[in-house]
Formats: C-alpha cells, structure tokens, sequence
C-alpha cells in the first residue's frame, strides 16, 4: 500500500525553505573482469553464468584486487580534483541480504583511494546566460556490486507481497567506484537543476576517461540523492532522506524537486520528517517510502583482512595524471577557439547538450559552422519535438557528415538536407536510401536547368531590364523564378552562373 | 616387508623410488590401518579409498613411464577438513556445511596433486577450527593415540592424531592461535606453523584471516620440511600470500647443526603454571641445545602477557564476519524453506541449528567488539596490542635467532574436563598465540614425555618472519640428539593401539 503525500507547490516550498543536497553516484566500471575475482561483467549474459567461487562467496574463496579497477579509479579521482591516498585499505561493510554472496560488502570505509576534491558544473540561467557552481567532492571510493535481486509473484515486483526471489550473481563484484559529493549549497531555485547537471556532467566526464559505459538505462551510473530542507535563515540541519534509483538526468531533477515539495508539505504542517531511504518512481513521479534509516545502522567496518593495502605508487599516479583528457572547462575554451564561435554560439552549443556530437562530427571532416547548423537546427528541434535528448534521436556524427558531404558535393542543398534528417530522425534507412526514395536528388541535367532559365528570362523582361542596366544583384529574382520552378531540387550556384551567362554578365 | 605404516615418508619415498613397494600398497596399507584403528581414535570425518586408491594407482603409473616425479610423490597424507578439495566432502568441523562438496581445490590441495602426495581423507576438528581439543567438532571427538581418554589437541586433533596413530605419515594442519602446534605437542609428533603468508590460504575455510596459517604435521623433522616445501610459496589466489623464494627448510631439516645459534628463552612464556613434567623437559631440551653448541639467553617479550586477551578480540571479531556467508542460500544446511518462511527467518533458523555453542560464542564476542562504540575499545585496542607484540618479537630477533618456549602449559587432558570452562581452553594456547598475532613462524617439536603423565611434551621455536629454515635446524639438531637417548624418534615409545576390524 503506498501513500502518496501532499505536496506544497515548488515556489511555496522555496518561499519558505532552503534545500540541503548530497549526491552519491555508484559507476560500475567497465574492466573486462570484476573487482575480486577473474570473472567476466559483461552486461546482460543468462543469469549466474559468470561466477567464480570467490564472487559467489564459497567456503574458502579469497580475493585479489583487480589492478586496472584501482587506475580507473585513480582517474576518476584525479579528474575531480581529488587527493590520492598514498596507501588505503578496503574495508568490510557487514549485513545480511541474501544477494550479497559473503553477507558483507567488500568496499572502503575511511580510508577512501581519493577525497577532497571539486569539480563544477553549468546550468542556463533565465535569461540566456549561464552559471557556474562548484561542487565540492568528499570521496570516490572502490567497492563491488552486489548480485540483483528479482521478486516474483507480487504485483510491484518489490520484495513485500512477493512469493519468491531469484538472485542473479552474474553482478556480483562488478567493480563500482562510489563518488561522494559535499553538501551542495547553491541558490535553492537551483538545487534541483544543477543536480542534474552535476550527474550529466560526470556522464560526460567518465565516457572521456573511458572507464565506463555510463548507461543509466542499464544502471552502470546510478544516484542516490540526500535531500533535507531547513527554514530561510535557519543553519540548523533538518531530517535528511535518502532518494535511490533515480536512473536519468531528467529524474534527478525531477526527483529532488518532487522531495523538496513533499517535504515542505510535511514541515509547513508542523509533521517531522522520517529519515529513510525512499524509492523513486519514474512514472508516477513520486517518491515513496523504503526502508526506516537511522544513524544507529551499525555495519560493523573493520579493515578487510583478506586484502593487502593499496599504495599506489605517486610515480603511478603522475603516469595516470599525464594520461588524462584535458579538463572540461578547458576543452571548451580550446574548441571554441578552434571551431570560431562566439561566446553566444558556444553556450548554445553547450546548453543544447551538442558539444560531444559537434567535437565527433567535426573529427568526420564536418566544417565546425555546418555540424552546430544541423545539431542545434534541424536536429534538435526534432528532439524538442519527441522529447529526447540529442544523442538518443537515432542520428549519429557520422550520418550528419554524410549529409554534409553530399551538400559540399553539390548533390544536396541545405533545403533538401533538411529533408533527409527528418527522413533519418523518422527511422527511413540511410541517406542514400531516403534521398532515393523521396526524390530528393538536385537536378544536375543541364539542359532541364538551362529551359528553366530560358522560361524565367522570357517571363520577366522588367528583371532582364534591370540585370542588363547595370544592377546584377536583381538577378537573384531571376535564380528564385528558377529554383521555384525546379521545385527546389537545383543547386543554386549552378543557376546564377547559367543565368549569368545567359545575360552576358 | 615390515609395516609400511610405520615408515617415514622419506623412507616410503625411497621404497617406492627402488621398486621395493608401490604408492597402491602403501595407501593400501595405510587404508587398512585407519580400517582397524579409526573406530577408536576418530581422526577422519572423510576416508576417500576410491580417490586415494586413484591417486596412488596414477603415481605408480607415471613413475612406470620414467616420468620424473617429486620427493613425496605416492606418500599418503591426511588433510585436515578445513580445506576444500574438489567433489570431496568439506565440512570444517559443523553441521552447516554436512553434505557440501566443494567445486573446487584449494591451493594447498592443488600443490599436493602436483607433488603427487595421495589425499587419504578428511580429519576430524574443532567446529571451524575454534577450539583447543577437537570437543567443539559436531562429529564427535578425536581419541588420542598415547592416551584414548585424552584429547589429542586442536582444533587439528584430527591430523596430529592420524600421524601419530600411524594412519599415515604426513598431515596436514593450519594453525590460527596454536591449532598445528599445541595437537602435536599433545600427540608427540611435529607440526609446523609456517610464515603467515609463506603457505597459500586459498580454499582454507577461514577462521580469522589475519592469523590462518596452512602447515605441515609429520612424525619427523625432515618429514615435515618436505612437506612444508612441496606446499608453500606465493600464490597470486591469496593477495596476503608472500611474494618470495620459499626458505630453504629441506637442507636446515637435513643439516640440524646449531653451533653458534642464539637462542633466546622467553621469559614471560616461563615461571610458575605449568605442569612439572612440561618444565622438566623443556629445560632439559635448552640444556641440550647449550651443549649442541648453542647461546641461549633469556629474552623479555614484555607485552606476549596481553596476547591473549588480543587474540580474543581480533580473532572473534573477524570470524564473526567471515562465517556471515554461512546463510543457507546457496550452499549448505538449509532448514525451514518451507515457502512460508522468509529468507531472513531460514538463515536464522539455519545458523541457530548448523552453528555449535563455541562458534555462537565467538560470533556475538566477534559482532560486539566491531559494533559501533566498542569498536576502539576493543578491536581497535587489540590491533594496538598486536603492532606492540609484533614490535617485542623485532626487538628479541635483534639479540636471538630463534625464541623457544614449552609449546602448551600441560600435556594433553582427559576428555571432557575442560568443555565447560572456556576461558582454561582459550589458556592451551598461551605460548602459540603471539607468534599468530605477529605472522612469525613457529613449531612444536617432541622431546619427551611428562613423568606424572607419560604423556608427550612440545618444544615450542619461533623464527622471524620467512626464516622457517631456522625452526627445521632447532628440530633436526633436537630429533638427532634426543633419537640417542630414546633409540629413535619419540612416537616409537607410544603404546599400541589396540587394533579393531
């Protein structure tokens, strides 16, 4: 049974309350073999295939620490800014649940591999600009996943109601990195915003490093949000709740909002917030209860004694610092340079969520200029229109630079390009196929083209008059006559040179 | 041919080596003695005929195709059931694990394959290896063979107790506080405990992680080093496993020459508590090793007094974590699945039926010292005490080669009288436990027997960490020099079993 509460209206909430945030985002990372053991973790293989005795815990079974997990997560670390532990350990998380092999997870308590970093994000502001905000890194810390857990038998496929569960280990000791942020203090009309911002940008960060898939879809990058509220004014810290499987960038913005007005309804009532951990619900858009938290939750963490300590060597870690990709703020201001945006057009560029797709277009042999055309044009205004993001429309760099070429080849025009990115965005086939089966194709039969200019020139003498006494740039009514005529489907550059010609200019 | 059950292993190994015997009638024989004795000493849980038979039967062949084969290649062993060897019953002792075969070899296990060592069974031993006299296995106690009214030791009573029934030659042990050495102190015989991290814990069900240590049980000294050999070295399975050459044990167990060692005596591991007949000849032994050529200096080890106490600590505190995974879900005892049950509520009912009263025991000791608020306290205090007992053995090693001490405080007891009293148990392993605490190695080597009693007596050495080549040349120098006085080793004073069919 699932009671869903009252919520205050978002600008009352803020009217009244400030909100207190800390994210906490789990990345499997994307090693050929788990954490502890030698096992594959490759995603979606038949249930319980890929284990071994020492990630299903048998009797006896010991594990070894997966060196190319400990550079992913060094990276990760350095990429935020963090310190490096010179030495640190991994300790045992105790508690019983029957998709947890040992009954303890293998993670690091305080000893974390990185800590005390920072790193900052971007949001629009209302009026066209954007802002800045720093967010300030606790920890990133090395653990292994646990194994996943399916009820059977209940209508919500949660554990209540269920008659049984099914466990799938194949999960268990994928290597997850677990980066902590600081509380995050931003104006409280942004708090939700630059949440998802921050969870996007991280996106971004971990596919340049290349040590995760990061797809949220198949929860390779999952965020946990820690939301409390206190009144204006208040430094006092109100009861926190713990917001889990929040699996898009949208929920993450979505779901804290929904917090932030669930609990002020509660507060603004005089009621006190249960701190719990609550589940978020992409469909209904709401959070519901989970299970009761309290800071007597007692893990027992003691250092794990099967594992020697990590000591990553600061010759190591320098290697692994030099091997980075530049910093994002970084990178941006180098490509705007090189592509010749404006500050204008590069925060377009940015808030249109295009920047990657633009950086891989231009890879292809794409002109900087014609790749933001058709990105922050005709492509998102289709994404706009269904509702996706940029990336998910089906349209890759390497079909718009197809387009592109066949532009600069003269066998396009933009007119008709349009076209086949709406061919492409509607799933049609390849361009070659669309330009086929639309009849897109420009009309390159000279002679077809040369009677069109002689039936334009013969139905406006006035034009003629004017080209021929010494005012060419009428001519351009001349080329439009054309272009109509061919319905379009001409180039034309080739038209003003036959018109040209044709008046002797 | 004399009984092949009284041979040593290197004497086994050159029988086979000039034809005279096959590793089939050698594990035959020892097959038929464990037949006719076994009833009465219980050291094996597990008689594997049909594999050792297999084993034996494929070493003999291999031999007959000139194949170059190990030292100990067609030797019988005993393993203790605290190691998982691939479709064999494993049970450490409890009733949680009745049943299971594991689906795989442990390294240990794995080296004895390679070595051609035939596997005869399991043996017998305190529930997950906690305890002092095989009384907490819930298969029943181990009988020893110098006595059957007494215990044999533990928790590896089992394995000592296998050798020195003439069950077979060799054993093999691990020793977490004293459970390879204080057994074969009890049974007359040698137990090893090597360098923690010298032998491979991958497939040892662990206990306390920090202090595991897989070794060799024999009836001799070079027994033992070849044993010790043929098992240890790095193990990229086991991260704790150390990295380096395995000491030179074989030719410390054949040379025995201790001119010039130092030798330091500690005092706090002396005076007043032990039985008169262990002091008698613990002394005599440091006498002897004087006149064998040996400085012996009395060594303070000021902090070994709070070891104890430590151990208790950081032992219950690991183990209380490393047996969560007993919880019926995917292998083992599983009790109340009877589809109204949650699975929360089988692996309570599971654990509460599958778990002894000891294990229970150290569980909750275990779970309140890591608890939140006791956690500095104790657990946190005990590592403490562990880095200062640690730093008492690098200051000794600094005057001495080697430590010695009496192995145990008494000989072995009568069955029954200590199972009610805790705390008199855990005081077995007084002298045994800083040499865990600290990762040294350590041994007990045999050197006479207690008047009052007649019962075996254990000399206790210790060797800084990878210099187990230094206990070997201690227990050689002792075997050789004591072998005058007895006309061979001690086990041949131990009286007959009576033998059953």
């Amino acid at each position: 049974m699932t009671v869903v509460a009252d919520v205050l209206p978002i600008d009352e909430a803020l009217a009244q309350y400030d909100p207190v945030m800390g994210l906490e985002v789990h990345v499997e990372l994307n090693t050929k073999s788990k954490m502890f053991c030698g096992c594959p973790t490759e995603f979606g293989a038949p249930p319980n295939t890929q284990t071994c005795p020492v990630c299903l815990g048998l009797p006896g079974a010991l594990p070894v620490v997966n060196a190319r997990a400990v550079e992913s997560a060094i990276k990760i670390g350095l990429a935020l800014n963090c310190e490096i532990a010179e030495w640190c350990r991994f300790a045992r998380k105790n508690y019983f649940y029957p998709d947890m092999p040992k009954n303890f997870q293998t993670s690091q308590y305080d000893e974390p591999i990185a800590f005390n970093g920072w790193t900052e994000v971007t949001i629009p502001s209302g009026d066209g600009e954007t802002e800045t905000y720093r967010i300030e890194i606790e920890r990133a810390h090395m653990e292994e996943d646990t194994g996943k857990s399916t009820h059977v038998g209940g209508a919500t496929g949660r554990i209540h109601g269920a008659s049984h569960s099914l466990v799938d280990y194949n999960r268990a000791g994928i290597p997850l990195i677990e980066i902590v942020t600081k509380t995050i203090e931003v104006p409280p009309a942004k708090a939700a915003a630059v949440a998802r911002a921050y969870v996007s940008m991280l996106r971004d960060l971990l596919l340049a490093l290349d040590v995760s898939d990061v797809r949220m879809d198949q929860g390779s990058l999952r965020c946990d949000a820690n939301v409390s509220l206190k009144p204006h004014g208040s430094s006092a810290l109100g009861t926190r709740t713990e917001t889990k499987n929040v699996n898009s960038f949208r929920s993450v913005e979505r779901a804290i909002t929904y917090e932030i007005t669930r609990q002020a309804a509660i507060l603004s009532t005089g009621g006190k917030i249960l701190q719990e951990t609550r589940h978020w619900h992409e469909d209904t858009g709401i959070t519901t209860s989970g299970r009761e938290k309290s800071d007597a939750d007692d893990y027992r963490y003691f250092p794990e004694p099967d594992l020697v300590p990590v000591a990553p060597a600061r010759e190591w870690v320098e290697e692994i610092r030099a091997t980075l990709p530049e910093a994002p703020p970084v990178r941006r201001a180098r490509l705007q340079t090189e592509w010749g945006f404006t500050d204008l057009e590069m925060r377009d560029v940015i808030n249109g969520g295009a920047l990657e797709l633009i950086v891989k277009t231009v890879e292809l042999g794409v002109d900087a200029s014609a790749a933001k055309k058709w990105w922050l044009g005709e492509l998102a205004r289709a994404a706009n229109e269904s509702a996706k993001e940029l990336g998910d429309l089906g349209v890759g760099p390497e079909e718009v630079a197809e387009v592109q070429k066949l532009v600069d080849e003269g066998a396009l025009n933009d007119k008709l390009a349009r076209q086949v990115f709406d061919g492409l965005v509607k799933g049609e086939g390849t361009p070659a196929e669309i330009i086929e089966a639309r009849g897109l194709a420009l009309v390159s039969d000279d002679s077809a083209l040369s009677e069109a200019v002689d039936r334009a020139i013969a139905a406006n003498p006035d034009v003629v008059e004017k080209v021929q006494s010494g005012k060419p740039a009428a001519a351009g009514a001349l080329i439009g006559a054309v272009m109509k005529d061919m319905r379009g489907q001409a180039d034309a550059a080739k038209v003003r040179e036959l018109v040209n010609s044709k008046l002797g200019i | 041919m004399s009984d092949l059950t009284r041979k040593t292993a290197v004497e086994l190994a050159d029988l086979m080596s000039s034809g005279e015997t096959s590793s089939a009638e050698i594990t035959q024989a020892h097959l038929d003695r464990i037949a006719a004795t076994d009833t009465a000493v219980h050291a094996f849980l597990h008689v594997d005929t049909e594999g050792a038979l297999a084993q034996a039967a494929d070493v003999d062949s291999r031999r007959a195709a000139g194949e170059k084969l190990g030292p100990l290649a067609g030797v019988p062993l005993a393993l203790k059931d605290v190691l998982t060897q691939e479709g064999v019953p494993t049970t450490a002792g409890s009733k949680i694990l009745e049943g299971w075969k594991p689906p795989y070899d442990s390294t240990v296990v794995k080296r004895l394959r390679a070595a051609g060592i035939v596997i005869l069974g399991k043996t017998n031993m305190d529930e997950f290896a906690m305890g002092s006299s095989t009384e907490n296995s819930a298969y029943g106690t181990t009988h020893n063979p110098w006595d059957l009214n007494r215990i044999p030791g533990g928790s590896g009573g089992g394995s000592s107790a296998a050798v020195s029934a003439y069950q077979a030659p060799l054993a093999i042990g691990t020793d977490t506080g004293g459970s390879i050495r204080q057994p074969a102190a009890f049974t007359g015989t040698v137990g090893i405990k090597p360098t923690y991290g010298g032998t491979s814990r991958y497939g040892l069900i662990a206990l306390a992680s920090s202090l595991d240590t897989p070794g060799p049980c024999a009836r001799t000294t070079l027994d033992a080093a070849l044993l010790h050999e043929a098992i240890a070295g790095w193990d990229p399975m086991d991260s704790t496993s150390i990295n380096q050459d395995v000491p030179p044990v074989v030719a410390a167990a054949r040379n025995g020459d201790v001119t010039g060692m130092r030798i330091g005596v500690v005092k706090e591991l002396g005076g007043e508590g032990y039985q008169p007949g262990v002091g008698a000849r613990f002394h005599e032994a440091v006498e002897l090793l004087t006149k064998l050529g040996a400085e012996v200096v009395e060594v303070s080890c000021p902090h070994f007094q709070y070891a104890l106490p430590a151990y208790y600590l950081i032992l219950p505190s690991e183990a209380s974590s490393n047996l969560a995974k007993f919880d019926a879900m995917r292998f083992g005892l599983r009790v109340g699945d009877d589809g109204e049950n949650d699975a929360e509520k089988v692996m309570s009912l599971t654990r509460e039926a599958g778990f002894g009263d000891e294990v229970k025991r150290r569980i909750m000791l275990g779970t309140h010292a890591l608890s939140s608020g006791y956690y500095d306290a104790y657990y946190g205090q005990a590592q403490k005490v562990r880095t200062l007992i640690a730093r008492d053995f690098a200051r000794a090693y600094e005057q001495v080669d080697v430590l010695v001490s009496p192995a145990t405080p008494t000989t072995a007891f009568a069955i029954g009288d200590r199972v009610n009293d805790p705390i008199a148990m855990y005081k077995n392993d007084l002298c045994t436990i800083p040499s865990n605490l600290a990762g040294n190695a350590a041994a007990s080597f045999p050197v006479g027997l207690a008047d009052e009693d007649g019962m075996p007596v254990g000399f206790h050495v210790m060797a800084p960490v990878m210099r187990d080549d230094l206990l070997y040349q201690v227990g050689a120098a002792l075997e050789s020099a004591l072998a005058d006085q007895w006309g061979g080793v001690l086990m041949s004073k131990a009286p007959e079993l009576e033998v059953t069919r």
